[in-house]
């Protein structure tokens, strides 16, 4: 599949390569240690980036991806297209280290580094040689273990859990991601079990640490056919290694997501609290159960673009029916209760939120994004009502809300009620609120109207050459509380299988890289692919992506795309949830004089109507 | 093995006076996957699913009829994974019947029990509340780890009730909700307004769907 995307990507002219850096002379001994683990992970020369801590770039925030968009100005402000500055992508930066054995050091002070390396390659290379040996792989220099191990395909019946992690097949997997503690304890893996990988692990924080030890931070490796990213987060470290070909920054948005999920089980006080507690406390313990929960994040991850784009998708719906459930979940409130969230087919339906909570910080996509694996990641929630703390990391990582999870639909269980309350003891007065809205949706039978929504066709666009878009407009100043939001027609032919989908999202998340790219960000692209033409464009308004037949010309995609706006701007009230209303709860009566809940709800219900 | 139950004498009388419902606070603790959740579902559903691990809490409601009142059970299922170790106490505070869960085939799940039992006691044991060790996943004979003798003599040892069940098989679970039923009766109500009355609000009676009477044909003579 990589080598698939690589040859697509040389006789297009677009090889998609790793980021600028500096040569510098290789640092013999790290290079060996690396190699070692290489040998393990990848049998490909390796090439290492770690940069002094102060040259760190921002990536802590999962918004930085959007954030770039500021630095670009005078786009045109309107949806029509004006003459286009294209940008056709090349291959004139691509770096000649792609295939180089030398291990590249981007370093501030180089000399002393290299004076380190004496201590520390020795814990590197000890730990790597435990590691091959232990498999019986024996030590190899640059040549690929792999060609001696026998290809055994595990039996089908096996969960990534059993998996064998000296085979072959464990290696090829696209994107592998660990999560480790500080004091080099397996947290968790994606693929095989934590355990028999905890020498490996135990090589990777022995680097990440050799690396800290001289007030550096080691954040990549790149090989030929792999890039190795790492985060330090608190006293957990999560590595990604990956042999897709998405950028430093995305992959580590991605491990971002992970301790996230991590910290919306268990905040991130708790976390830091235990370990100071106890360096080498074993975390398996408190996530056990878990697994299943990053498991289906990261299968999220891979293949559904909220996360790269760092936005909901709501349920198409006519904004009549979803005013309506609005405002039944704006009635149905009880004290402390601060956001009422409703889901059909794990797409967001609507979220009304208090008032005051929306008052000094939004909600973001990525909380809501954990929330929603949460929820589809586990079959619990059909099991009668549910009343489990819960954090959203990014509104605050070091505190639980009491989360009231009930399907309104049993058995079918597609329709899910999620209320959040900061009191823990609100169980019974939150229940009856679940009561009056299930009373309120009987009445006006909005299940069965629920039930019929589905997602939409691009054919509905009538644009031929269009087979695909992701359009996510940027907040506008009278809906600046709106949560980020896109819309994306399904996925249909050509992109209906699992490889289909996953090769255009791979070429929109190349696409996207090169918009958000530090050193150069674009704000035009036309790519033509092999299978497909693609163009991604950002103005202040909106970032878009969409894909065409290959055949398309410039002039016609233009021509498409001044449609496709048109017609989201005609279905905009049926493609985004706009103007969320907002109730308050909070009994503090100098808030609510500011604006009641019949202010609140006028106001709403003039704001719908404006639209109409 | 279990409970004798008491047998209710049919009383038509019953039938046609209106009854008292009382809320009967239940909860199940116990390590994660010796099949809380797969008991609370027979409670309930008399069905046998396949089952996820609990995420914080699970709640639940059934009604017992007895003889003379109805007992509406509300049942916490709590989660046994160690995450929600420390947000257990508000689930189990304030109950009146508490269910320790192990699996016989599990030795560590009973050592497990009894750590709860222990907070149990440390925390919140009042002499009304009804303590109940159940033994589940009787039906693994072949793998069973702890004996019901063993199971009997620590409930002997500390005042509780004991019970060895299946869920999978439905065996004894009937019974056990029955047996709680009625302790609860007789530890918990004879105190005065210990247990509150329950009033179904109209609105309820739209999503109506657990009160079904499973128990009729055992607790009451029907006509
Ligand atoms: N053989 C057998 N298996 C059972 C029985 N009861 C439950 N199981 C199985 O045991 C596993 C765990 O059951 P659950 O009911 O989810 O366990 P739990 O105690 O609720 O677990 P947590 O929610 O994680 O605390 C499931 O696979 C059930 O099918 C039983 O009586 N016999
Ligand atoms: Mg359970």
């Amino acid at each position: 599949m990589e080598r698939d995307n690589h040859q697509v990507g040389e006789t297009e002219g677009v090889k998609i390569c790793d980021p600028p850096c500096e040569s510098n002379p290789p640092a013999d001994t790290l290079a060996t240690s690396l190699s070692l683990l290489g040998n393990h992970m990848f049998p490909y020369p390796l090439e290492t980036k770690h940069r002094s801590a102060v040259k760190e770039e921002p990536a802590d925030s999962l918004s930085d991806v959007t954030a770039e968009e500021e630095s670009l100005d005078g786009e045109p402000h309107s949806h029509q297209v004006t003459p286009l500055e294209t940008e056709e992508t090349e291959s004139s930066e691509c770096q000649n280290n792609v295939s180089s054995q030398q291990l590249d050091i981007e370093n501030e002070d180089t000399a002393t580094d290299n004076e380190r390396s004496d201590s520390g390659e020795f814990v590197v290379t000890m730990l790597a040689k435990a590691k091959l040996e232990e498999q019986g792989l024996g030590v190899k220099g640059g040549s690929s273990p792999l060609l001696e191990a026998e290809t055994q395909e595990p039996p089908a019946f096996m969960s990534h859990r059993d998996e064998d992690v000296t085979a072959d097949s464990w290696r090829q997997h696209r994107k592998h991601v660990f999560v480790l503690s500080e004091a080099g304890k397996p947290i968790y893996s994606r693929y095989g079990s934590e355990e028999a990988l905890s020498s490996t692990m135990g090589v990777m924080m022995a680097l990440v640490s050799f690396v800290q030890s001289g007030d550096n931070i080691i954040r990549s490796i790149y090989s030929d056919g792999h890039t190795v990213v790492f985060l330090q987060k608190g006293p957990l470290v999560l590595v990604c290694v990956s042999s897709s070909r998405q950028t430093e920054k995305q992959l580590r948005g991605e491990l971002l997501y992970v301790y996230y999920q991590i910290i919306s089980m268990l905040t991130q006080a708790s976390i830091s609290r235990i370990f100071e507690h106890k360096k080498n406390y074993d975390l398996r313990r408190l996530l056990a159960g878990s697994e299943k929960i990053l498991d289906g994040l990261l299968n999220l991850v891979d293949s559904d673009p909220s996360f790269l784009l760092v936005a909901v998708q709501c349920l198409p719906l006519a904004s009549s029916l979803r005013d309506n459930i609005s405002q039944i979940l704006q009635k149905a409130i009880t004290p402390n209760l601060v956001f009422s969230i409703l889901i059909a087919n794990n797409q967001l339906l609507t979220i009304v939120q208090e008032k005051t909570v929306i008052e000094d910080s939004r909600l973001e996509p990525a909380d809501i994004h954990l929330l929603l694996n949460l929820i589809g990641a586990s079959s619990a929630f059909q099991a009668g009502e549910i009343w489990t703390p819960i954090c959203l990391p990014l509104f605050n990582p070091d505190c639980y809300f009491y989360a009231y999870i009930s399907y309104l639909d049993p058995p079918e269980c597609t329709v899910c009620l999620l209320l959040l309350s900061t009191d823990k003891e609100a169980f019974y007065a939150v229940a009856e609120c679940k009561r009056k809205i299930e009373e309120a949706m009987m009445a006006q039978n909005s299940l069965s109207l629920i039930a019929k929504v589905q997602s939409y066709s691009v054919s509905q666009v009538g644009v031929s050459d269009l087979r695909h878009f992701m359009y996510k407009p940027f907040d506008v100043p009278d809906t600046y509380q709106q949560l980020t939001q896109f819309t994306s027609p399904e996925m249909e032919a050509p992109y209906s299988s699992e490889e289909e989908k996953m090769r255009l999202l791979d070429l929109y998340r190349y696409m996207h890289s090169r918009i958000h790219s530090t050193s150069r960000p674009l704000k035009l692209i036309y790519h033509v692919a092999e299978r497909e033409t693609l163009l991604a464009w950002v103005t202040s308004k909106f970032e878009l992506y969409t894909c065409f037949s290959p055949l398309v010309t410039k002039a016609c995609a233009i021509t498409a795309i001044t449609k496709l706006l048109r017609w989201i701007k005609k279905e905009e009230d049926r493609l985004f949830i706009r103007y969320p209303p907002k109730y308050s709860t909070t009994p503090n009566p100098s808030k609510s004089s500011r604006g009641g809940k019949s202010d609140q709800q006028d106001s709403t219900d003039n704001g719908f109507l404006s639209l109409l | 093995m279990g409970e004798k139950l008491p047998k209710v004498p049919g009383d038509p009388d019953t039938l046609s006076r209106p009854m008292r419902t009382l809320r009967v606070k239940m909860v199940l603790l116990g390590a994660s996957g010796v099949g809380k959740s797969s008991l609370a579902l027979r409670f309930c559903k008399d069905e046998f699913r396949r089952t996820s691990p609990t995420v914080g809490c699970a709640y639940l409601t059934q009604a017992v009829h007895l003889r003379e009142v109805t007992l509406r059970f509300e049942i916490w299922d709590t989660a046994g994974e160690e995450k929600y170790h420390s947000v257990t106490p508000l689930y189990y505070r304030g109950a009146h019947a508490a269910l320790l869960v192990y699996d016989i085939s599990k030795r560590d799940t009973f050592i497990r029990a009894q750590v709860w039992l222990r907070e149990l006691e440390k925390q919140y044991f009042s002499g009304s509340t009804v303590l109940w060790l159940v033994g589940n996943k009787g039906d693994l004979e072949q793998h069973r780890q702890v004996s019901a003798q063993e199971g009997q003599s620590l409930a002997n040892d500390r005042g509780l009730f004991f019970t060895e069940t299946s869920a999978l098989s439905g065996d004894q679970v009937e019974q056990l909700l029955l047996g709680v039923a009625h302790r609860v009766c007789e530890c918990v109500g004879a105190q005065q307004g210990a247990l509150s009355e329950w009033k179904e609000t109209p609105h309820v009676d739209l999503c109506h769907r657990n009160t079904f009477n499973r128990f009729a044909s055992c607790c009451k003579v029907g006509p």
